[in-house]
C-alpha cells in the first residue's frame, strides 16, 4: 500500500511546491496563473458552491453512466444476435463516437429542454460506446465448444444469454464500464456548457464557464479539481464494484 | 438397431473435401475407436453424428440420450465442479443433484466439487468434462480425443477408468484418437481412417481379454496395435 501511494503523494506535493515557488517569483497575472495557495483558499471560500456543483454534476454523470450500462449491454446482445445485424447496426454505433458531443449538445437542448435531462443525455451519449464495444466483444469471444455444447443439450436463447454469454463476457463488460465511467463526467460536463444553464443548483461546467467569465481563475481551478475528483470518485465506484462482483471470475483466473 | 448408421456421409469446407462417402454402423454397447492421422476429418465425423455439423448422405441416430466430450475439458470457469456437472441437467430442465453426485463419484471427485476449475489439474478438468457428460445418463457417448492434452500416466488412469464406466453403465462410446496404443486398449472395435478425404481403411475386432493395465505388456497387445500402426502406415502412403 505505502508503496503505491507514496511516491505519486511525493510526486504531487513537490509539483505543487514547484508551481507556488515559480508564480511568487515570476509573479504572473492573477487570472492566469494562480498559486495553488490561493486556488485551495478560493476552494475553501467556496466549498458550498463547488460542492453542490459536484452533486449536480455528479447525479446527471451518473444517471448518464447508468442509462449506458444497461442499453450498452442491451445494445451489444441485440448485435450478437446475428452477424448481418452487426453488420447492418455496427457503422451507426460508431456514429456516436465519432459525432463531437459539443456539435449535437445544442441538439439535446432542443429535444430534452435546458436543464438535467439533457446533460445526462450527453453523459449517456458520450459513455455508451465503450459498453457497446467491449460487450459485443466478449460475447464475441465465448468458446466455440461451449456453445456446441449449450447446443447439444438444446438450451434456450435466454439460456445461452445468461448462462453463457453475458457471464463469459462479465470481463469485457467490467473494462467498458470502467472506461464509461470517467466518459460520463467529461460527457456531462461538456453537456452542462451548451444545456446546463436552468434553475436549480448550477453544476461544475456553469462554474467553470462563470468563474471564466468573471476571470476568476482560482475558482476555475477549483472546478476543474472538482471534475477530475468526480470522474475518479466514479471510477473508483466502478471498480470497487466490479471487483466484488468479479471475486468469483478472479479465483478462477488465478 | 444399430446406435449410429451412416450411408455415404459427405462434407466438404469449400474446396476442401474433409468427408467423401463414409459408411458406419456401429452396434449398441460397442465401443469402437476411430484412429486416423490429425485433420483427416475425424472430429469432422463425430460432429455430424452428434448433430453439431450437417454433413451430405445418411445419418441415422439416436440423439435423445447423446453426451459429447471435447478435447479439452471446456467448462465454464465460474462454476464450481458441481455446477458444471450440473449444466446439461439445468439445461434441460431436470436439476438432479443425486445425479451430480453419482456422476462426480463415478470419476472420483466427490471431494473436488466445491472447487473451480482454475484450482484443478489438467486431469482432475478432464474428469469433470467426463462427469458433466455422464450426468444425464446418455447411451450413445462420443468423445473427441479428450486426453489428447494430458501426460501418459494421468492419460493411461483415465483410459482405465473410462473403460470401466462403460462395462458398468453399458454405453456405446465412439473414442476419436489418433494415439494407437490408447485406441488398443480402450475399444473392441478399432477403425483406421485415412488422410483426407477421410475414408475407412480398416475396421476390425480388437481381439484382447481383461483389460487392466497388465495387459499393456502382452504380447497380444503389441499384435493388436501393430495391425492398427500398418493400417495407418498404408493410410499415409
Amino acid at each position: 500500500m505505502r508503496r503505491t501511494i507514496l511516491p505519486p503523494l511525493l510526486a504531487g506535493a513537490s509539483g505543487l511546491l514547484l508551481w507556488e515557488g515559480a508564480v511568487r517569483v515570476l509573479k504572473p497575472a492573477a487570472y492566469l496563473l494562480p498559486p495553488p495557495s490561493t486556488i485551495a483558499r478560493a476552494a475553501v471560500a467556496d466549498s458550498g458552491t463547488l460542492a453542490s456543483a459536484c452533486l449536480t454534476t455528479g447525479t446527471s454523470a451518473l444517471a448518464g453512466f447508468a442509462f449506458s450500462a444497461v442499453l450498452g449491454v442491451a445494445i451489444a446482445v441485440f448485435l450478437s444476435t446475428s452477424r448481418w445485424i452487426e453488420r447492418a447496426f455496427h457503422p451507426y454505433a460508431i456514429l456516436l463516437q465519432t459525432v463531437p458531443i459539443v456539435a449535437i449538445a445544442p441538439l439535446l437542448v432542443l429535444w430534452f429542454g435546458v436543464g438535467g435531462r439533457a446533460v445526462t443525455a450527453s453523459a449517456f451519449i458520450v459513455s455508451v460506446f465503450p459498453v457497446i464495444t467491449n460487450t459485443l466483444a466478449g460475447i464475441r469471444s465465448v468458446d466455440p465448444a461451449l456453445r456446441d455444447l449449450f447446443r447439444l443439450y438444446g438450451a434456450s436463447r435466454g439460456a445461452v444469454l445468461f448462462r453463457l454469454e453475458l457471464p463469459w463476457a462479465t470481463l469485457s463488460i467490467a473494462t467498458g464500464l470502467r472506461v464509461a465511467s470517467g466518459l460520463a463526467v467529461i460527457g456531462a460536463i461538456v453537456g452542462e456548457f451548451v444545456a446546463g444553464f436552468s434553475e436549480g443548483n448550477p453544476g461544475l461546467g456553469i462554474v467553470v464557464m462563470t468563474s471564466y467569465r468573471q476571470l476568476r481563475t482560482d475558482l476555475l481551478f477549483g472546478a476543474v479539481g472538482c471534475s477530475a475528483l468526480l470522474g475518479m470518485v466514479l471510477f473508483g465506484l466502478v471498480s470497487g464494484g466490479a471487483h466484488l462482483l468479479l471475486r468469483r471470475w478472479h479465483i478462477a483466473a488465478s | 438397431m444399430p446406435a449410429v448408421a451412416l450411408q455415404g456421409v459427405r462434407r466438404s469446407f469449400g474446396d476442401v473435401v474433409a468427408l467423401d462417402g463414409v459408411d458406419l454402423s456401429v452396434e449398441q454397447g460397442d465401443f469402437v475407436a476411430l484412429i486416423g492421422p490429425s485433420g483427416c476429418g475425424k472430429s469432422t465425423l463425430l460432429r455430424i453424428i452428434a448433430g453439431l455439423d450437417a454433413g451430405e448422405g445418411q445419418v441415422a441416430v439416436d440423439r435423445s440420450s447423446i453426451a459429447y466430450v471435447f478435447q479439452d475439458a471446456h467448462l465454464l470457469p465460474w462454476r464450481t465442479v458441481a455446477d458444471n456437472v450440473a449444466l446439461p441437467l439445468e439445461l434441460r430442465g431436470v436439476p438432479d443433484r443425486g445425479a451430480v453426485a453419482r456422476a462426480l463419484a463415478d470419476v472420483e471427485l466427490t471431494d473436488a466439487a466445491d472447487r473451480y476449475p482454475a484450482q484443478l489439474s489438467g486431469g482432475m478438468r478432464m474428469r469433470a468434462s467426463i462427469a458433466r457428460a455422464l450426468v444425464t445418463e446418455p447411451r450413445l457417448l462420443l468423445m473427441d480425443e479428450p486426453f489428447a492434452a494430458l501426460d501418459e500416466i494421468t492419460r493411461n488412469r483415465l483410459d482405465e477408468r473410462l473403460r470401466a464406466l462403460w462395462a458398468s453403465r453399458g454405453l456405446t462410446v465412439l473414442f476419436v484418437t489418433h494415439a494407437i496404443f490408447e485406441a488398443t486398449f480402450l475399444a473392441e472395435r478399432a477403425i483406421v481412417m485415412s488422410k483426407r478425404p477421410a475414408r475407412i481403411l480398416y475396421d476390425a475386432r480388437i481381439e484382447l481379454g481383461e483389460r487392466t493395465s497388465a495387459v499393456r505388456g502382452e504380447p497380444a497387445f503389441a499384435h493388436e496395435a501393430g495391425k492398427i500402426l500398418a493400417a495407418l502406415e498404408r493410410g499415409s502412403e
